[in-house]
């Protein structure tokens, strides 16, 4: 579990030449200029990161959660923001590819897979966060369509994706009357809100997607009707390993930075990795993302395996990981000083764009609150 | 061969496992041998690797028959750069591997390369990097056509392979730029001015395993050790030291008169 095999060498290695070669020397621009590239994420899906652990049949890559949370990592290593993105096209892929039947499949996954067509995971809305079950974007059957209505709040890619995965009401029964529709860009009556401005995540639109009157047929219906939260929830289990690795990426990299910056750094005569009180610092930090790490693995493996403590492992892991990534970027800039609160050094990027991981994919008071019902419940 | 008469292209690439190019080598040890602790396949060979590639898939691809065999010969670990070269795409492998090949010069090396490809029954193409990360002698795949009698394009990049069996290449030098063809079978280096080499997919890298990879001694070809190795080269290495570290340039101190002294000295240069 602790050593990774042939093959996964293998893959982090081409993720990260790739990401080191195409992501890294970009991200900073990105970021500045709001630029979200889509080429690219072309070139990722290429590679097979389109549909990490969906099923070879019509073009996933089949690997295991174990080996997404490596790859996300690496990505992460060279911008959070992409990575981050990639992951939640990933869980939309995984969700068409699991609760799809073969028609759905053969439509959609092919173009997800190569990443030359995008997914948008439509859950949240502006007044359902955190209590979702209690969206109110509706569904309603007529004849062989249903016409929806209603707006989502906060969507990753929205407006550049060619799919949108709308967790909608069909029933008012509240977490049992939510279906899962595949919406496709150009529908009538699909539009959405100006970009939002934020504090990170700036190379990816985030955007509300909103839906008057807009038709589709039944037949783009994940499941059955009602199955819709289930589908979602068993998304976001993906969803916040994915999430927890970004952060380990992003923090690790700040980790790296910090350590070269006081090897090289001279004040009091002598290099400040000299300084005990610093190089404690740097001991917690990379305390904090082993342990993260070491948890996250662990949940990977229990959703691979289908452990009947996946859950929980995964609340766990995206809480811990969220916070260890944040904190440890936090720590970086105080380490580098004035230059670390510069945009130059990319600390303050780093910063940035982790801090919404602790927010996102269940807020990590919804991560303890899954937790403490389980001991409750117990 | 095969190709013209219409049957499968069957490619072969040289690849080779050196030094990481990215980090300090070093010499080390009585034989002046280069520490090889850190290797990889050669980023030089990965661009021979993707125009094997693009000839196969320019007619179909493995899936119409077509093989892109690649072939090292090293030590043990020198397998890494076989299985490099099929997770990018390579059908099948071969590792030439005896520890009687210690040392082998250029000369001992084509020497084991050719009776490899003739053991293996010949291949259309046979395609190397310009030269190795490590020992840069470039002279490899010229010996090679030389002990096979085949035609070579050495240093060629954009490579096409006509339906009539006849290769194209070019080749730049600083002013020229010149095409070559050749006929198959033939053997072939390229630059790294051709298109940039692929990275394996996830697909590559788990297929990789299921491909197979042939092991070959030094008796499975009927070489014999002393045309091989140290004792069967015809070069020897008699001395290797590290380069002195370069001493600081000439430092002007501007107290009025440094453009003038900056002119002087690279008029002295004759850069001006």
């Amino acid at each position: 579990m602790f050593e990774l095999n042939d093959e996964q060498q293998a893959m982090v290695e081409m993720v990260r030449d790739f990401a080191t070669e195409n992501i890294a020397p970009h991200a900073d621009r990105w970021d500045q200029e709001h630029h979200f590239p889509v080429d690219v994420l072309a070139q990722a899906g290429e590679l097979g990161m389109g549909a990490i652990y969906a099923d070879e049949q019509f073009g996933g890559s089949g690997l295991s959660r174990s080996d997404a949370v490596l790859i996300f990592e690496e990505l992460a290593r060279a911008c959070p923001t992409i990575a981050a993105y990639i992951s939640i096209h990933n869980m939309v892929a995984w969700m068409i590819d699991s609760f799809g039947d073969d028609a759905q499949r053969e439509r959609w996954i092919p173009g997800m897979a190569t990443m030359s067509e995008l997914g948008s995971y439509c859950l949240t809305e502006p007044g359902a966060g955190s209590d979702a079950a209690a969206l109110t974007t509706r569904a309603v059957r007529d004849g062989g369509e249903y016409v929806l209505n209603g707006t989502k709040q906060f969507i990753s890619g929205a407006g550049a994706a060619a799919y949108y995965l709308v967790m909608a009401r069909t029933a008012d029964t509240g977490s049992r009357g939510i279906s899962a529709i595949v919406v496709p860009a150009g529908t009538g009556g699909l539009s959405f809100g100006a970009l939002e401005k934020k504090m990170g995540w700036n190379a990816q639109p985030t955007r509300q997607v909103i839906f008057s009157d807009v038709r589709v047929p039944v037949g783009n219906r994940l499941g059955e009707e009602g199955d819709g939260f289930g589908i979602a929830m068993k998304g976001l289990n993906g969803g916040r390993l994915n999430i927890g690795a970004c952060s380990l990426g992003g923090g690790q990299t700040a980790l790296e930075k910090s350590a070269a910056h006081l090897k090289e750094r001279h004040a009091f005569g002598g290099a400040l990795i000299n300084q005990q009180s610093l190089l404690f610092e740097l001991a917690d930090m990379e305390t904090k993302l082993v342990t993260a790490r070491t948890l996250l693995w662990r949940a990977a493996a229990a959703l691979d395996d289908g452990a009947d403590d996946a859950l929980k492992l995964c609340a766990m892991a995206k809480r811990v990981a969220t916070d260890a990534g944040y904190e440890t970027a936090n720590a970086a800039i105080q380490l580098h000083g004035g230059y670390g609160y510069l945009s130059e050094y990319g600390l303050e990027k780093i910063a940035r764009d982790l801090r919404v991981h602790q927010i996102l994919e269940g807020s990590n008071e919804i991560m303890r609150l899954i937790i403490g019902r389980m001991i409750a419940e117990n | 061969m095969s190709v013209a008469s219409g049957g499968p292209l069957k490619v072969l690439v040289l690849v080779k496992h050196v030094p990481d190019a990215q980090f300090d080598r070093h010499l080390a040890g009585a034989d002046h041998s280069i520490d090889r602790s850190e290797s990889i396949l050669s980023e030089l060979d990965e661009y021979a690797i993707e125009s094997a590639l693009q000839l196969i898939e320019a007619r179909g691809g493995a899936k119409a028959g077509h093989t892109v065999t690649a072939l090292t010969m090293g030590p043990e670990r020198a397998a890494a750069a076989v299985k490099k070269a099929l997770q990018m795409g390579a059908t099948d492998g071969v590792h030439v591997c005896d520890p009687a090949l210690a040392g082998s010069d250029a000369a001992a090396t084509s020497l084991a390369l050719a009776t490899a490809i003739n053991h293996l029954g010949g291949f259309d193409v046979v395609l190397a990097g310009m030269a190795s990360t490590d020992g840069e002698t470039s002279i490899v795949p010229a010996q090679l056509a030389e002990r096979l009698g085949l035609p070579q394009l050495t240093m060629a990049s954009a490579l096409e392979l006509g339906d009539d069996g006849v290769l194209t290449g070019r080749r730049d030098s600083d002013t020229t730029s010149t095409t070559l063809q050749a006929t198959l079978p033939a053997v072939v280096s390229v630059t790294d001015q051709g298109e940039e080499p692929r990275y394996p997919n996830f697909k590559g890298i788990m297929g990789a395993k299921k491909k197979k990879t042939v092991t070959l001694a030094l008796s499975d070809l009927g070489l014999d050790a002393a045309h091989v190795g140290v004792a069967g080269s015809w070069t020897h290495v008699e001395d290797a030291q590290a380069r002195p570290p370069r001493t600081a340039g000439t430092v002007i101190t501007d107290e009025g008169d440094a453009g003038v002294q900056l002119v002087d000295f690279l008029a002295d240069k004759k850069l001006l």
